[in-house]
C-alpha cells in the first residue's frame, strides 16, 4: 500500500479535564472522500482544529505525506495543502465577494508580500471568475459577504480554501445552517469542484442521507472517540453507531446549533 | 541611609499622590470598559475648583482649619455637575462601542473640556498655597518634610482601604464587583446595569478631581495640567492592570518609588522613568501586572 | 465579467491636478498661507501613515514619536553633524524612523485594540519624556533647525521658503501615488482583510504579524517624513511633537478626512490646519472645543470622514480601487 495522506495518530486533546479528542487513530489516502459523524460535542471540530494546527495536542502526532506537522501553525499547514473550511463561514464581511476571493487568491499564489502589482488586474480578476464559477456563486461577485445567504457564505468560504490547490480539504459542517432542500445542491456543487481538483476530502455532516449519498467513507465520532471506520453502509448499520449517532437514513438529524465561535 | 529614607518617603508621598490621581481611572474602566481620557478634565476643574473656592473662603477671613472641607466639596461639585451629564449626555449612547471609539469620544471630551476650562477661569496661574502653608513642616531626619505631603500618605491609604471595603464588603460594592468580572452573566442574572454604570463614572469622576483639589495647593493651576497628568495616570492603571484597584496602589507604588530613586540617584531622567516603567509593563504583560482574570476568553 | 469588474481610477487626476493647482497658486497666495498648506501636507504624511494602520484595524496614539524623530533628526544632522542637504536629512530622517519603527514594530505587532493604542501611547510618552530633560537638545524648549540646501544651492528668505513648499509637494505627491498603488495591491486589502478577520488571513497561509510589521514601519517611515518637512518649515523643534497630543491631533486629522483614499487623510489635515489658524487667531479658547465637538460630530454621523460626504455628493465612485 502507498503512503496515507494524512495520518493521525493517537492524538488527545483535553479542556479543563474533560477530553474532547481521545485517543484518535486514522488515516486519509489520496482521492478519498471521508464523511465524518457524530453528535454534538464528540471532538469532531477538535479533530479538524488539530489537524490544521489550530490546536496543540496533548500527546500524538499529525503525519503528512510522511512528515510530522504536528507543531505547525495553521498557516504552515496551509502553505503544505491543507486547508479547512468553517462551521461558521470566515470571510471578510465588509468587502464584496470579489474581494474576497482576490485576496485569497494572492496569498495562495505567495504575493501577499507585493506593494506595486494592482490586486484588480485582469488575469487575476479572470482566475477568480474561473474559480468563483467553479462553485456557481459568480454572480454574486459584486456583493458585500455580510449579507449573503448562508449557502453563499459557506461556499465561497470553501472557494477561498480552495484557491491554494490543496490536497486535503476538511470540510466542517459545510451544509450547516443551509435548508434542507439546498443541502443536496450544495453538496452535489461543491464535492464536484473538489474531487476535479483531485483533492481529499473529509467532511463533517449530521445528515445521514447525505453522508449516505456522498461518503465513500465514513468515520463515527463518539465522546472523542472513533467507534466506527469504513463503509458507509456498514458503518451506518453499526449498532453503537445507531445508539449514540442516532441517526438511521432517511431520519430528521438533529442539526448543531449555530454558535458564534467558529471553531466550537 | 539618609538618601534611602528621603527617596522611600519621597517615593510614598508620591505614589500616594499617583494612586489618588489614578484610581478613578481603574474603576472607570473596570466596570465600563472605558479608557476615559477625560480624567484628565475631571483633574483639572477639580483643582481650579478648589483653587478659586479656597480664594475666595480665605478672602472673607472664615476659619481657616476648616477650609480643608472644600476639598471634597470641589470633588463632590466636579463629579455631579460635570461627569455626571458627561455619562448620561454623551458617553452611554457608545456603551457598546469599540474601547478604541470611546478612547476617542473621551478625548473629544476632554477637548471640549479644556476649552470649557479656559473660558471659565481664564489662562492665568490660580494660587490656593494656604492650605498647605498652614500644615507647616515636620523634620524628618532632620530634613523638613510638609505635613500635607505626609497627609496625602493618609488619604491615599484611607481611599484604598475605603474603596476595598466597599468593593468587598457591601452589598453594592459587590454587585459592581459582578459586573467587573462578567458584564453579560450579572446582566443575564437580573443585574441593572445602567444605574451601576452612572454611579461608576460619577465616583470616578470625583476621584479624579478630588486628586486635583488635593493638588490645587502644591501648583500653580493653569491650562494643560490636565494633559500631563492624564498620561501619568495611564502609566499608573496600566503598570498595575487596567480596572483593578488594588492593582492601582501597587502600580502607584512601583512608579512612584521608581521616580523618586531616579529623582535622586539620576534626576535627568526623571519624567522618562515613569513612562518607560509603563512602556516595559506594557509590552511584557499588556494586561498589566494585576489585572483581574477575564471571566471569558476571546 | 472580469473587464466589468475593473473600474476607472480617478485618484491619480485627483492628486495630480491638486498638484498643479498648489504649485500654480504658491506663486500667487500670500507666505503664510503656503506656509499653511506646506504645514498641513507634511502633517498629512504622518497622518497618511496613520490610515495604514486604520485600515487595518489599528488606533496608534503614537506616531508623534516618529514625527518627533523625524524632526529632530533633522535638527540634530543639521546643527550638530553640519548636514544640511534636505534630501540627505529625509533619507536620514526616514532611516531613523524606520529602524526605531522596526524595533518597536517588532514588540507591538503583537497587540491590537486598545492594548496597541496604549502601547504606541507609551512609546511615544517615553521618547517626550527623554527629550524633556534632555538639557543639550534644549529641553522644553527643543532647539532651532538650520535652514537646509538644495544639493548645494542654499535660497534664502522667501526663495527658500517657496524652494522648500514645492519639495514638500512634491514628495507628498510621490508618496501619495505610491501609497495609492500600495492599498489598490494584495499588501493593500490585506490591511483591510487582517481589520476584519485576522483567523481567515492566517487560514488563507499570510502571516499577519508580518503584514502589521511592514504597515508599521512604513507608517513610520512617513512619519518621520513628515517630521523632517515639519522641522526644516518652522525652522524649529520641541518635545510636544512627541507629546501624546501631537498624536491625538493626527488621529482627528485621520478621522476627519476619513481613511478611505490617500487623499483623504491629506484633505483631513489641510482642513485642521486652516480651521485652526482662523480659530487661533478669532476666537484662541475656542479652538479645542471645536475640535471636539467637531470629533464627536464625526464619529456619530460621518465615521466615514469628509471624504465619505465628497463621495456621496458626486455620487460616482471616485475610489474603485479601494
Ligand atoms: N476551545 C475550547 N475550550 C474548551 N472546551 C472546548 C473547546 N473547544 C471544544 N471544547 C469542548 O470539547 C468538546 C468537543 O467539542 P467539538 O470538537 O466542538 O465537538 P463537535 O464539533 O463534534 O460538535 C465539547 O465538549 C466542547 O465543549
Ligand atoms: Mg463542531
Amino acid at each position: 500500500m502507498t503512503e496515507p495522506l494524512l495520518e493521525a495518530l493517537r492524538l488527545k486533546k483535553a479542556f479543563d479535564g474533560l477530553a474532547a479528542v481521545d485517543d484518535v487513530s486514522l488515516t486519509i489516502a489520496e482521492r478519498e472522500l471521508v464523511g465524518i459523524i457524530g453528535a454534538n460535542g464528540a471532538g469532531k471540530t477538535t479533530f479538524v482544529n488539530i489537524v490544521t494546527g489550530y490546536l496543540k495536542p496533548d500527546s500524538g502526532q499529525v503525519r503528512f505525506r510522511g512528515g510530522d506537522i504536528t507543531r505547525l501553525t495553521p498557516r504552515e499547514i496551509t502553505r503544505l495543502g491543507i486547508v479547512r473550511s468553517f462551521q461558521v463561514a470566515q470571510l471578510f464581511p465588509d468587502l464584496t465577494v470579489l474581494d474576497n476571493a482576490l485576496i485569497a487568491l494572492a496569498v495562495a499564489a505567495r504575493t501577499e508580500g507585493s506593494f506595486f502589482r494592482p490586486l484588480k488586474r485582469y488575469e487575476l480578476v479572470e482566475q477568480v471568475f474561473g474559480l468563483l464559477r467553479g462553485f456557481a456563486i459568480d454572480a454574486y461577485a459584486a456583493h458585500k459577504t455580510a449579507a449573503l445567504p448562508q449557502g453563499v457564505r459557506k461556499l465561497l468560504d470553501i472557494a477561498m480554501a480552495m484557491s491554494g490547490r490543496p490536497r486535503l480539504v476538511l470540510l466542517d459542517e459545510p451544509t450547516s445552517g443551509v435548508s434542507k432542500d439546498e443541502k443536496f445542491l450544495l453538496m452535489d456543487r461543491l464535492l464536484e469542484a473538489l474531487v476535479q481538483s483531485g483533492a481529499s476530502v473529509l467532511f463533517i455532516e449530521h445528515d445521514m442521507e447525505l453522508v449516505e449519498r456522498y461518503a465513500q467513507r465514513l468515520i463515527a465520532f463518539n465522546e472523542g472517540r472513533v467507534i466506527a471506520d469504513g463503509a458507509p453502509a456498514a458503518v451506518l448499520a453499526d449498532p453503537q453507531v445507531r445508539a449514540f449517532v442516532g441517526g438511521a437514513p432517511g431520519k430528521q438529524p438533529q442539526g448543531e446549533r449555530p454558535t458564534s465561535d467558529a471553531l466550537a | 541611609m539618609l538618601t534611602l529614607v528621603v527617596i522611600v518617603l519621597d517615593g510614598l508621598v508620591y505614589s500616594s499622590w499617583l494612586f489618588i490621581v489614578a484610581v478613578g481611572l481603574t474603576l472607570i474602566y473596570g466596570v465600563l470598559r472605558i479608557v476615559n481620557v477625560a480624567h484628565g478634565s475631571f483633574y483639572a476643574l477639580g483643582a481650579y475648583v478648589m483653587a478659586s473656592a479656597a480664594g475666595y473662603y480665605f478672602a472673607r477671613g472664615l476659619p481657616p482649619q476648616a477650609n480643608y472641607l472644600i476639598i471634597p466639596l470641589a470633588a463632590l461639585v466636579v463629579g455631579l455637575v460635570v461627569g455626571l451629564p458627561l455619562e448620561r449626555g454623551l458617553l452611554r449612547f457608545f456603551y457598546g462601542r469599540d474601547q478604541v471609539v470611546l478612547v476617542l469620544v473621551t478625548y473629544a471630551a476632554f477637548l471640549v473640556l479644556e476649552d470649557a476650562t479656559k473660558l471659565v477661569w481664564g489662562v492665568d496661574p490660580y494660587y490656593a498655597v494656604e492650605p498647605y502653608r498652614l500644615l507647616g513642616t515636620l523634620s524628618v531626619g532632620g530634613l523638613p518634610y510638609a505635613v500635607y505631603d505626609l497627609c496625602l500618605i493618609g488619604v491615599a491609604g484611607g481611599l484604598g482601604a475605603v474603596l476595598w471595603w466597599g468593593l468587598n464588603r457591601t452589598r453594592n460594592g459587590k454587585l459592581l464587583g459582578a459586573v467587573i468580572h462578567d458584564r453579560e452573566m450579572s446582566e443575564a442574572f437580573g443585574v441593572n446595569v445602567t444605574p451601576i454604570f452612572t454611579a461608576t463614572f460619577v465616583l470616578g469622576a470625583m476621584l479624579g478631581a478630588l486628586g486635583g483639589a488635593l493638588t490645587a495647593p502644591e501648583i500653580s493651576v493653569v491650562p494643560g495640567v490636565g494633559a500631563e497628568v492624564i498620561v501619568l495616570a495611564f502609566a499608573v492603571v496600566v503598570t498595575g492592570g487596567l480596572g483593578s484597584v488594588v492593582g492601582a496602589m501597587l502600580g502607584a507604588l512601583i512608579v512612584g518609588m521608581a521616580r523618586a530613586a531616579v529623582i535622586h540617584l539620576a534626576p535627568s531622567v526623571e519624567l522618562f522613568v515613569v513612562y518607560l516603567v509603563m512602556a516595559v509593563v506594557l509590552a511584557l504583560r499588556p494586561q498589566g501586572l494585576f489585572a483581574p482574570a477575564a471571566a471569558r476568553k476571546i | 465579467m472580469a473587464a466589468a469588474a475593473l473600474r476607472r481610477d480617478f485618484t491619480p487626476v485627483i492628486l495630480t491636478a491638486a498638484l498643479v493647482l498648489l504649485l500654480a497658486g504658491s506663486a500667487v497666495v500670500p507666505a503664510y498661507l503656503r506656509f499653511l498648506f506646506e504645514l498641513a501636507l507634511a502633517n498629512g504624511l504622518a497622518v497618511m501613515g496613520l490610515m495604514l494602520l486604520m485600515r487595518a484595524g489599528l488606533v496608534s496614539f503614537g506616531q508623534g514619536l516618529y514625527y518627533c524623530l523625524g524632526g529632530y533628526t533633522a535638527g540634530i544632522a543639521g546643527s550638530f553633524l553640519g548636514i544640511s542637504d534636505v534630501f540627505a536629512l529625509l533619507a536620514l530622517g526616514a532611516a531613523v524612523a524606520a529602524v526605531v519603527g522596526l524595533l518597536c514594530g517588532l514588540l507591538i505587532a503583537r497587540y491590537r485594540e486598545i492594548f496597541f493604542a496604549m502601547l504606541t501611547l507609551a512609546f511615544t510618552m517615553v521618547l517626550y519624556g527623554l527629550l524633556i530633560n534632555n538639557e543639550r537638545l534644549g529641553s522644553t524648549d527643543g532647539f532651532n533647525v538650520p535652514a537646509p540646501h538644495f544639493l548645494g544651492w542654499a535660497p534664502e528668505g522667501e526663495r527658500l521658503g517657496l524652494t522648500l513648499f514645492v519639495v514638500t509637494c512634491v514628495l507628498v505627491y510621490v508618496v501619495a501615488l505610491g501609497l495609492h498603488r500600495y492599498l489598490g495591491s494584495a499588501m493593500g486589502y490585506l490591511g483591510e482583510a487582517i481589520r476584519e478577520n485576522e483567523l481567515r488571513v492566517e487560514y488563507l497561509g499570510a502571516s499577519v504579524r508580518r503584514l502589521l510589521l511592514v504597515k508599521y514601519v512604513l507608517a513610520a517611515v512617513l512619519a518621520g517624513l513628515g517630521g523632517v518637512l515639519t522641522g526644516l518649515a518652522v525652522g524649529h523643534v520641541d518635545p510636544d511633537l512627541a507629546n501624546w497630543t501631537t498624536s491625538g491631533e493626527f488621529l482627528f486629522m485621520a478621522l476627519l478626512g476619513g481613511i478611505e483614499n490617500v487623499a483623504a487623510p491629506l484633505l483631513g489635515a489641510l482642513v485642521l490646519e486652516l480651521v485652526r489658524s482662523y480659530a487661533l487667531e478669532y476666537a484662541p479658547y475656542l479652538w479645542q472645543m471645536t475640535l471636539g465637538a467637531t470629533m464627536l460630530v464625526i464619529i456619530l454621523f460621518l465615521p466615514g470622514g469628509l471624504w465619505s460626504l465628497a463621495r456621496m455628493r458626486k455620487g460616482a465612485d471616485l475610489t474603485p480601487e479601494l
